[in-house]
């Protein structure tokens, strides 16, 4: 536990010597967020590996209750993933925003406290704790989002931000309040069937489901992480919406018997949330929009595998029990590896070409070919494609769903199956076309052609999230009985993983397959001698505004999905025989942020209006009520 | 590796029908069109003169293109050799067999469409990135088809492994017979789509507008482009394997089993010869449609298995 103090004391202070020296700021902060990442790692890692979980009691705060940490196998699953990105993304962002850049001190010291208060988040055993490092991890992202604060979208992603984590905040004091003691513990028997613990689960889902971009509660989400520094945004994307998730897992390690519905419900909103989050991110043109919402997508197959898990523990089936909390907790890995990988790897392509917009890049992978290596192995493994991590874990969903059909006389199941099947052709269509339109093909303007190849301590970052996704997919029996452990500690004891599912045959086939791509190159030998241009059917003046674009690829699926995503089109009226230039527009807005949840606030806004009629701003009356309230209770007292 | 490599014989008539007879397909498809059409068509063994050929040949590059364009043909064919040893060939049971290969063996050929998708953008054409678009948006609805009636006979046969649900299905006796009529009838669009065939995509047409495989690898040459054959012969195999192992009635006799597999494959490549010509291409719009009928198909297989 001592490790683990001392890793977080590391953690939170990296930023601090930054303040005041005059240059090398990053350097420092990225050793000490490394150095607090090793140590944290090793800590989590005993635990992971079967030591007893550890614990330290703080002493009691002046509110009365003490406050307690506790390093439990769930709380390292989950601190695993903080440290390693967050150190990834520290030693990206010495490059990426050095100390030229506006507010890069701050920035370091926000980075580092957002990182310490998740990782404090992950063991916190009491109500009043976790509370306070779930509002510091929601303040300091918001500092860090609004870290280009002159930019008019920034300002306004990150008052969405702030707004809506905060409505998700108050579901969860409401949800702690239900709770029969602070201290975080098993729920009594009878509890979820009850009134109060349905409103109990409800609020917890509000409030979790708000920080995990459940669908429809995504909104805050693509803008804040478009405009945050692409390493906060691989830190909120792959670990910090995760901490929605790890407040449900611990909801459902705490109840012993969970209705049916809860399980039932959870896996219908991840259904919900990954075909809608796949089928947003076809319809964006801005490559980091487009990965925030494959980032619901991904939270949207965690949720169906806890949906999955939740049901077999109510069906009495601890086989789905385990193979769905098996994946839903791998995929919690596997999403932080790639999902990081992939924004670092946009980040380092969108600070050398200052865009973020699909259609104005193109080309990238012959200039910066080690980032384009890099974004195509985080695609690979997010659309679940063999031999990577992302595989791994959706095919432990296929399984348990398949498990599901055969088990029990529960056919919905099937509904999870096709949904994933669904969304793994949607998302080998999207990332299809943000690796190709990206880095493939012609440069599509000035700024992709003059693009260089980011420095190697953004390389090196990318390159460690490769190898942990490669590392993932191709051994994924090695962290099989630390996940055992995760999943044993959610109430459920079943067969291990390893017997259920065969990682040793799928690691043989994932390497069979490299061996036979390497023999094959060794064939074809390819010198490239002769060189022309592309043979496009023969018309030899090809010029890069003639290729395929974004909205161009993803056309026939949006249109598909028109129901949903309500896309926003503005044609030209074309008149005459010779029609003068004409403009063609089209983009996919959020249509719950700008319909529902803006629109909702405002009104909100206009209602509470009237209760500014006691707010006077008069010192003296604000007394009154005092006194009043006062008086009011010493009655009621009284009486 | 405990559990595979059971039956070395079998193993070895295994990899080598994998290995040897894909080409002849294409031939058999194409004889087949030339005697409908009243034609001589070129020889069964074209497509053998044409890979020996093409890998004599030196390959020309766009200038445009990066290694990602040679990861297409090579990935591709990567993953199909793979995914040939997860099914069952005929009555015979395939090489490597464990609970959830299914699910592999359809991700490996998504693993293939990803490649071949990214080496047709690489080039930068117009054409081939239309070819890549459609690609994508049609297999998004081969897909469910595909897994729902990989759903229907997990149900069916209560196991998840290719070899045990596609051969084991004889068990289940008479209650199958409508779910498996309506699990090949969404499997046949599945074969159509995915193999690039009429009524969904036109191989052999001169105008690129309307091509969707084809068009994608316009800018491969030499032994790339003999990849690119190959692989796609090697699919017809190996889907064509999935709907053979549903209709093939087991025999008790090995060699009987074999057999039988070789002449189904001949007969689903003329089934598919005439189907090529005895209809049009469908237009464009009108494929999705088509696919929404195979997954409607795979979908009432499941429902039938319900009650």
């Amino acid at each position: 536990m001592s490790l683990y103090l001392t890793a977080l004391l590391l953690v939170a202070a990296s930023g601090i010597p930054g303040l005041f020296l005059r240059k090398r700021g990053g350097e420092v902060a990225a050793v000490l967020l490394s150095l607090g990442a090793v140590l944290g790692l090793a800590a989590a890692a005993r635990v992971l590996l079967g030591a007893a979980p550890s614990q330290v009691q703080l002493p009691p705060s002046p509110l009365g209750h003490p406050g307690l940490l506790v390093l439990d196998p769930v709380a390292a699953w989950f601190l695993a993933p903080v440290l390693f990105l967050s150190a990834c993304g520290a030693v990206y962002g010495i490059g990426y925003w050095g100390d030229g850049h506006p507010g890069a001190r701050g920035l370091r010291l926000a980075y580092g406290g957002l990182a310490a208060a998740m990782a404090l988040l992950a063991t916190a055993a009491q109500a009043l704790v976790f509370l306070l490092a779930w509002e510091g991890m929601a303040v300091l992202a918001c500092l860090l989002v609004l870290t280009e604060d002159r930019d008019p979208e920034t300002r306004r992603a990150g008052w969405t931000f702030l707004v809506t984590t905060h409505l998700g905040t108050l579901a969860l004091f409401a949800a702690f309040a239900l709770l029969p003691a602070a201290r975080f513990a098993a729920l009594p028997a009878g509890f979820a069937a009850s009134g109060r613990g349905t409103a109990f689960f409800l609020l917890c889902l509000l409030g979790f489901g708000v920080k995990a971009g459940v669908m429809p509660f995504h909104f805050w989400l693509p803008p804040a992480h478009a405009a945050a520094p692409s390493h906060v945004s691989a830190l909120m994307s792959g670990v910090m919406i995760k901490m929605g998730i790890l407040g449900l897992v611990r909801v459902i390690a705490w109840t012993p018997d969970p209705p049916l519905w809860w399980g039932a419900l959870l896996a219908g909103l991840g259904v919900v949330s990954g075909i809608l989050g796949v089928a947003f991110a076809l319809g964006q043109h801005d490559l980091k929009r487009l990965l925030a919402y494959h980032s619901i997508e991904n939270i949207g197959i965690i949720l169906m595998g806890l949906g999955l898990g939740l049901l077999g523990r109510s069906l009495g089936h601890p086989v789905l029990a385990v193979l769905g909390f098996g994946a839903a907790l791998f995929h919690v890995w596997n999403h932080a590896a790639f999902k990081g990988l992939l924004f670092l790897a946009a980040g380092s392509a969108v600070h050398a070409a200052g865009t973020r917009a699909l259609d104005r890049l193109g080309g990238l992978a012959r200039r910066m070919p080690w980032t384009a290596a890099a974004f195509l192995m985080g695609a690979w493994a997010i659309c679940g494609l063999p031999p990577l991590n992302g595989f791994v874990s959706e095919w432990l969903l296929y399984l348990g769903s398949f498990r599901a059909l055969e088990l029990s006389r529960w056919p919905w199941s099937v509904a999870l199956l096709s949904a994933l099947a669904l969304i793994g052709a949607l998302a080998l269509a999207c990332f299809a076309k943000a690796f190709g339109i990206v880095f493939l093909g012609e440069p599509r303007s000035a700024a992709a052609v003059a693009v260089h190849e980011a420095p190697g301590s953004m390389r090196w970052p990318m390159g460690l999230l490769v190898l942990a996704c490669a590392t993932l997919g191709l051994a994924p029996g090695l962290v099989a009985p630390a996940l055992d452990r995760t999943v044993g500690a959610l109430g459920v004891s079943a067969a291990p993983l390893a017997t259920l599912a065969r990682f040793s045959t799928l690691s043989f086939l994932g390497l069979g397959l490299v061996l036979l791509a390497l023999l094959l190159l060794l064939w074809l030998r390819p010198k490239r001698t002769v060189e022309v241009s592309t043979w496009d059917c023969g018309y030899a003046e090809p010029t890069a505004r003639m290729q395929y674009t974004a909205s161009s690829f993803a056309a026939a699926p949006v249109a598909g999905f028109r129901w949903a995503l309500l896309p926003v089109e503005h044609r030209p009226r074309l008149r005459g025989l010779f029609p003068a230039p004409a403009r063609y527009e089209s983009h996919v807005a959020d249509p719950v942020l700008d319909r529902a949840a803006a629109p909702g606030l405002r009104l909100t806004a206009r209602g509470l209006a009237l209760l500014r009629v006691v707010q006077g701003g008069q010192l003296p009356v604000y007394l009154l009520y005092v006194l009043l309230t006062l008086m009011f209770l010493l009655l009621w007292m009284v009486l | 590796m405990p559990g595979f490599l059971v039956f070395p014989t079998h193993v070895a008539l295994h990899l080598l029908v994998a290995l040897l007879l894909p080409p002849l397909i294409p031939g058999l498809i194409a004889k087949t069109k030339a005697a409908m059409a009243g034609r001589q068509g070129p020889p069964v063994l074209q497509l053998y003169y044409d890979l020996a050929r093409l890998a004599r040949k030196e390959a020309v590059f766009s200038r445009t293109t990066t290694w990602v364009f040679l990861a297409g043909p090579i990935g591709a064919l990567a993953a199909g050799w793979v995914a040939s040893l997860l099914i069952p060939f005929g009555q015979t049971p395939a090489p490597v067999a464990f609970q959830g290969d299914v699910i592999l063996f359809a991700y490996l050929f998504g693993l293939a469409r990803f490649l071949t998708i990214l080496a047709a953008l690489d080039t930068g054409s117009a054409f081939e990135g239309m070819g890549a678009a459609r690609e994508a948006a049609f297999s998004a609805l081969a897909e469910p088809a595909l897994f729902l009636g990989f759903a229907a006979l997990a149900k069916a046969t209560q196991s998840l492994s290719l070899t045990p649900m596609l051969l084991s299905h004889g068990a289940a006796g008479g209650r199958l017979t409508g779910p498996l009529i309506l699990v090949l009838a969404g499997w046949a669009t599945v074969y159509l789509a995915e193999n690039a065939r009429i009524p969904v995509d036109d191989p052999n047409t001169h105008l690129e507008l309307t091509m969707i495989h084809e068009v994608m690898v316009l800018d491969h040459s030499g032994r790339p482009f003999a990849l690119v054959l190959y692989g796609a012969s090697l699919k017809l195999v190996v889907l064509g394997a999935l709907i053979l192992d549903l209709l093939l009635p087991p025999t008790g006799r090995p060699w009987l089993d074999w057999l039988g597999f070789l002449a189904g494959l001949g007969a689903l490549a003329i089934a598919v010869g005439l189907v090529e010509s005895a209809m049009a291409r469908f237009r464009m719009t009108k494929v999705p449609q088509f696919l929404v009928a195979g997954i409607l198909a795979s979908a009432f297989a499941f429902l039938l298995l319900l009650v």
